[in-house]
């Protein structure tokens, strides 16, 4: 990744445009003075609710598919990386001990909320991934579905994967799931929207709660759906995003003694790496399955069951004597 | 049930545990769902303005801070004498509570008002120290002129088992108030379940305290529904059983008019109405008597009126 | 000092009542062809509140019609994902507009506002909520890889909790592809009206949900009517009989959920004040018109003598009168006919010799009212311990052992519901385990949540309505 001082994308982007138009001849713009500039957004980390910038003060430029330039986002530390574990792990006790029926609101709400901000999540996929609107739309469309499946999960997958067990004895005995712990999400690289709402949504759905390491060169949908989530009820650390290196935050941070579940969608090549790292501390890993390199249109499978959930589960049996 | 039999002669640990320890349980989930539903009780005009009238004259105002001076404590006893100086209707608040160095002060800035000094003692807020000098640490302050003490228990011995240091103590506490009134702090939130709330409350109804009070102010959670309605429910249970009232003092945590009136809602619904009196029921607070008087002018004049409008002391 | 509340009560102002309420058939609001009308009173002081069409034969078959071109033509063929979100919606506008609703329940129902506001109203949305989420996850409830709808379904529910019932009926319903005609029950049939208003709000297609309004013989049309593929009832035992008989010999699905005769096992070692909290919630919730009502206290000897002026004590307490008042506990009998009924069985309580106790109050002058009342010294040989009296009415029994409260609380027609207080685990499990009761509550009682399966054994009807398990009265 080249940081920003670094990149002449913006202008080769720039100056292809014209020449993509057609006809007219590369030829000497005047200046303007413009009606009114626009308000470019910063965007930054989104770390137990708020939204500070990298601790390291770095940032790389984010381009649009053709290569102009988007903007520049928050290069993440190996101590935002700490820090957003710690924050994940504070934010874990208030989240798992919410009812089901609460997490599942708060769910519905990420959807009503990312509905009115179609057009903006439209858009920037339409720049990052080069795709046509029709296309994004129907992205945009499938993840705020999303987020409408798992609301609906958070209060039924305890029924259909948990349940009493006819044990040979005169003992009560039951078995429900509940939340591993913090997870630490590799978002897909080519799947910035749905993709990445594809492996956040069951990870919370079930009361644990995340870090997320964005797509590394479309990191910019992963801050606006921050924004979103930041403005539907979610507790501050239930979901925490990362923007920056795969291979710089993902050694830290699979090896962590404090994570509990890795899904490594988006660490491509890593993945080996980070499973062994892993298996120092014996946290849960969930391999890329094959979507994890398919771009959005893998993602669009509206039924992924409980396939997502059970990885970030654990099983709880309690046994208890019947008797006078 | 062993409850209502009349409790043994205590004199021994053993007998102590057996009698706490046949007290019937608390279902927490149950406890807290009767105190969630009495405190959706909507208390509104003359029974609003009735209740502050009484949460007013209910108020133990009470500075119990390191920094404390004899300025601050004699401008907190000028409030309590006169709460809301643009108005003289407002009833005098129940007590002044202090550290015992402080009673003297206390005393005689309010001498003449009728107005009686609480002093915490026994190595307030810890009681950790050893048992002749917190009840030297109470004559002291019974000498110098307080009405009240505010004692606490020891938490440790509670937790550890020794439920009969814990009454003698209390005994001796009581004895060395002389004709103070004793009231004992339990500090529920280090007691942890409400089984011991309601073990440690007959305990020290046994050991002869007059009030029964929930907390120091430093621990937190301090006074809680729950927690007040299962000392309620034990006051009311040890009145039926050997005919003496014994007070509830919620201290900690209170600081709204709101939270007031859900305390004397339960006080109605639980221990009785023979309680709503500052001779059974104390509120152990500072920054809510001023939320009292504002909400008093709110009601009398119908609009809101700012903080700046009632004497900060 | 005595600590008078005054007067709290809760602004009818949210509720726009119209004269006349029609049918809602095929997303429409049409007149009845029949012309008939009935009024609808609010039970705590005998105003009326509306007029409402009464559903003939000729509307039913026009309701079945609608409901059965919807589910063929939209509705069964809507992905499970669309369907759920428009029940999102309707769990959302319930939301929305939960005060106007839980104000008018309370009119027409006479049930107290906190109740309607605290209670049967959060039920619903979440209900709704909760089914919403199953519409799209058919696959993962256990009953089979494609699991079907039925078509179109007959659903008769009764006056108590109007809209909770209209709920439980109407939400697995149509998570599952079914589209619905729904009869509420003739005194409460206004909440309903409203809910037809909301499914417009949320632009639900015509005909998914028809509601008929009516007495006992529209519902008799509309259970009978040969265009259904499934019957779903909940009221009384006589009548779930009926229908029971007039479903046999058709391809139509059943369930019913219908009385009960709950007991109430309260053992000697259990948290008293809590116990008694639970009981007095038991019996008096809702007045005591609640099917599932532990309507009999089955007390143990050895400690009845202390429990009893406890529990008296706190019944003495309950405060009785305006419905709408935020400090009610118990609000009005719901029709002058149920009063009717709760006075003379428990009348028969006098003849047979039982001692009767109220708290001594004064009951409101117009208006159905019953006091909160509490019968001692019953056996089993009484009716008042066979009989559901659905009206705030305790019958207090002892018992001796474990095994002894077991066989008096099973020792019914019944089979709804029980309850078991005692501090031990292992005791509460091996009652749980004897007791032939759809729900069994531990240490609490009365509570309800979507995702929790409700429904008895025996003559307390048969399916199961809630959670998981409710769905498969809907599915082929």
């Amino acid at each position: 990744m080249a940081e920003r001082r670094e990149n002449k994308k913006k202008d080769k982007g720039e100056a292809k445009a014209p020449t993509k138009d057609g006809a007219k001849a590369p030829t000497q713009v005047d200046a303007e003075v413009p009606a009114r500039l626009a308000v470019k957004k910063t965007y930054k980390l989104y770390l137990g609710g708020a939204f500070p910038r990298s601790e390291s003060g770095r940032s790389y430029p984010v381009t649009s598919a053709d290569g102009t330039h988007l903007a520049n986002a928050s290069l993440a530390s190996r101590k935002d990386a700490r820090d957003s574990v710690a924050t994940a792990r504070k934010a874990f006790g208030g989240w798992s001990g919410r009812t089901a029926y609460n997490r599942g609101q708060i769910l519905y709400r990420i959807a009503e909320v990312m509905e009115g901000r179609h057009a903006q999540f439209a858009e920037q996929l339409v720049a990052a991934q080069g795709i046509t609107r029709a296309k994004a739309d129907r992205y945009v469309r499938a993840a705020v579905d999303r987020w409408v499946y798992y609301a609906g999960w958070t209060d039924k997958f305890a029924q259909v994967i948990g349940g009493a067990n006819p044990v040979a004895g005169p003992y009560y005995n039951h078995s429900a799931p509940e939340p591993t712990g913090v997870v630490v999400v590799f978002a897909p690289q080519g799947a910035p929207l749905l993709g990445l709402t594809s492996v956040l949504a069951p990870v919370i759905a079930t009361g644990n709660t995340a870090v997320v390491v964005s797509s590394q060169t479309a990191p910019l949908p992963a801050i606006e759906l921050a924004e979103v989530l930041a403005t539907s009820d979610v507790p501050g650390g239930v979901v925490n995003v990362l923007t920056g290196n795969v291979g710089e935050l993902g050694p830290h941070l699979t090896a962590h003694a404090d994570v509990d579940a890795l899904d490594l969608a988006g660490t491509g090549d890593r993945a080996v790496e980070f499973e062994r790292a892993a298996a120092t501390t014996l946290t849960r890993v969930l391999r890329p399955g094959p979507e994890a390199d398919g771009g959005e249109q893998a993602w669009l499978d509206t039924d992924p069951g409980t396939s997502r959930l059970t990885p970030f589960l654990e099983t709880k049996t309690v046994w208890h004597p019947v008797g006078v | 049930m062993s409850h209502t039999a009349t409790a043994p002669e205590a004199t021994t640990n053993h007998a102590l545990r057996a009698h706490l320890y046949g007290l019937p349980g608390v279902d927490e989930v149950g406890a807290r769902a009767r105190a969630q539903d009495l405190s959706t009780r909507s208390i509104k005009t003359t029974a609003k303005a009735a209740a502050i009238d009484l949460a007013i004259s209910m108020v133990d105002l009470t500075t119990l801070e390191g920094a404390d001076t004899p300025g601050k404590v004699r401008s907190l006893c000028a409030k309590a004498a006169l709460p809301d100086p643009a108005d003289r209707t407002v009833p005098k608040v129940g007590a002044v509570c202090v550290y015992p160095d402080m009673v003297a002060t206390a005393v005689e800035a309010l001498r003449g008002t009728g107005i009686g000094v609480a002093s915490v003692a026994t190595a307030f807020p810890a009681g950790r120290a050893p048992l002749d000098v917190k009840l030297a640490d109470t004559r002291r302050a019974v000498a110098d002129g307080a009405s009240e003490i505010d004692m606490v228990i020891d938490r440790g011995a509670f937790l550890s088992g020794d439920y009969l240091k814990v009454h003698e103590e209390i005994v001796a506490v009581k004895e060395a108030c002389g004709d103070a009134h004793l009231k004992v702090i339990l500090e529920t939130g280090e007691l942890n379940t409400y089984d011991n709330v309601r073990r440690a409350s007959h305990l020290a109804m046994r050991a002869g305290g007059d009030f029964i009070k929930t907390s120091t102010g430093k621990v937190a959670p301090a006074a809680t529904l729950p927690v007040t309605l299962i000392m309620l429910e034990a006051v009311r249970d040890h009145h039926a059983e050997t005919g003496r009232r014994v007070g509830v003092k919620p201290a900690g945590g209170i600081r709204n008019t709101k939270d007031a009136i859900r305390n004397l809602v339960l006080v109605n619904e639980t221990a009785g109405p023979a309680w709503l009196t500052p001779d059974l029921f104390r509120i152990g607070a500072s920054s809510l008597l001023n939320d009292l008087l504002m909400q008093r002018t709110r009601l009398s004049t119908g609009t809101y009126p700012g903080p700046d409008y009632y004497t900060q002391d | 000092m005595i600590f008078e509340y005054a007067p709290a009560p809760e602004s009818r102002s949210v509720v726009g009542l119209r004269q006349t309420y029609d049918l809602f058939i095929d997303g429409e609001f049409v007149p009845a062809q029949g012309g008939e009308y009935v009024t609808s009173l609010n039970p705590a002081d005998e105003e009326e509140l509306a007029q409402v069409a009464v559903a003939g034969a000729a509307d039913v078959d026009r309701a079945v019609a609608a409901a059965r071109r919807a589910q063929e033509t939209v509705w069964g063929r809507m992905s499970g994902a669309e369907r759920g979100k428009y029940l999102f919606r309707i769990a959302r506008i319930i939301q929305e507009r939960s005060r106007e609703l839980a104000v008018l329940e309370t009119l027409d129902n006479g049930k107290p506002i906190k109740e309607t506001r605290d209670v049967d109203v959060p039920l619903v949305a979440a209900h709704f909520f909760y089914y919403a989420g199953w519409a799209d996850k058919l696959a993962h409830a256990g009953f089979g890889p494609n699991p079907r709808p039925l078509g179109v379904a007959a659903q008769v529910i009764p006056w108590n909790f109007p809209l909770l019932m209209l709920a439980w009926k109407i939400a697995p319903a149509l998570a599952t592809g079914n589209t619905v005609v729904l009869k509420p029950a003739e005194t409460t049939p206004l909440t309903a009206l409203v809910f037809a208003q909301i499914c417009q709000e949320a632009e639900l297609p015509p005909g998914v949900v028809n509601i008929l309004t009516g007495a006992g013989e529209t519902g008799r049309a509309l259970v009978e009517h040969p265009g259904t593929d499934k019957v779903a009832f909940t009221g009384s035992t006589e009548v779930g009989r009926q229908i029971a008989r007039s479903v046999a010999g058709t391809d139509k699905r059943l369930t019913l959920e219908l009385g009960g005769k709950g007991a109430n096992i309260v053992y000697d070692d259990a948290a008293i004040d809590q116990a008694v909290e639970g009981v007095v919630t038991g019996i008096f919730f809702n007045q005591g018109h609640v099917c599932c009502a532990g309507s009999r206290l089955l007390i143990q000897e050895s400690i009845a003598e202390e429990f009893l002026p406890r529990l008296k004590a706190r019944v003495a307490k309950l405060r009785l009168g305006d419905p709408l008042d935020k400090n009610t506990d118990i609000g009005a009998i719901n029709s002058a006919a149920q009063l009717e009924r709760i006075r003379e069985l428990t009348d028969t309580a006098d003849e047979e010799g039982v001692e009767r106790w109220s708290p001594a109050r004064d009951l409101p002058e117009s208006g159905y009212w019953f006091a909160p009342t509490v019968l001692t010294g019953v056996s089993q040989a009484h009716r008042v311990a066979r009989e559901e009296i659905f009206g705030p009415v305790l019958s207090v029994l002892t018992f001796r052992t474990p095994e002894e409260a077991v066989t008096k609380a099973n020792n019914t027609p019944y089979g709804l519901s029980a309850g078991v207080w005692t501090e031990k685990g292992s005791r509460m499990l091996w009652t749980a385990e004897r007791l032939r009761a759809g729900v069994i509550w531990s240490n609490t009682f009365n509570k309800f949540d979507p995702t929790s399966p409700f429904g008895g054994y025996k003559e307390s009807g048969y399916g199961r309505e809630g959670g998981r398990h409710g769905l498969e009265a809907y599915l082929g």
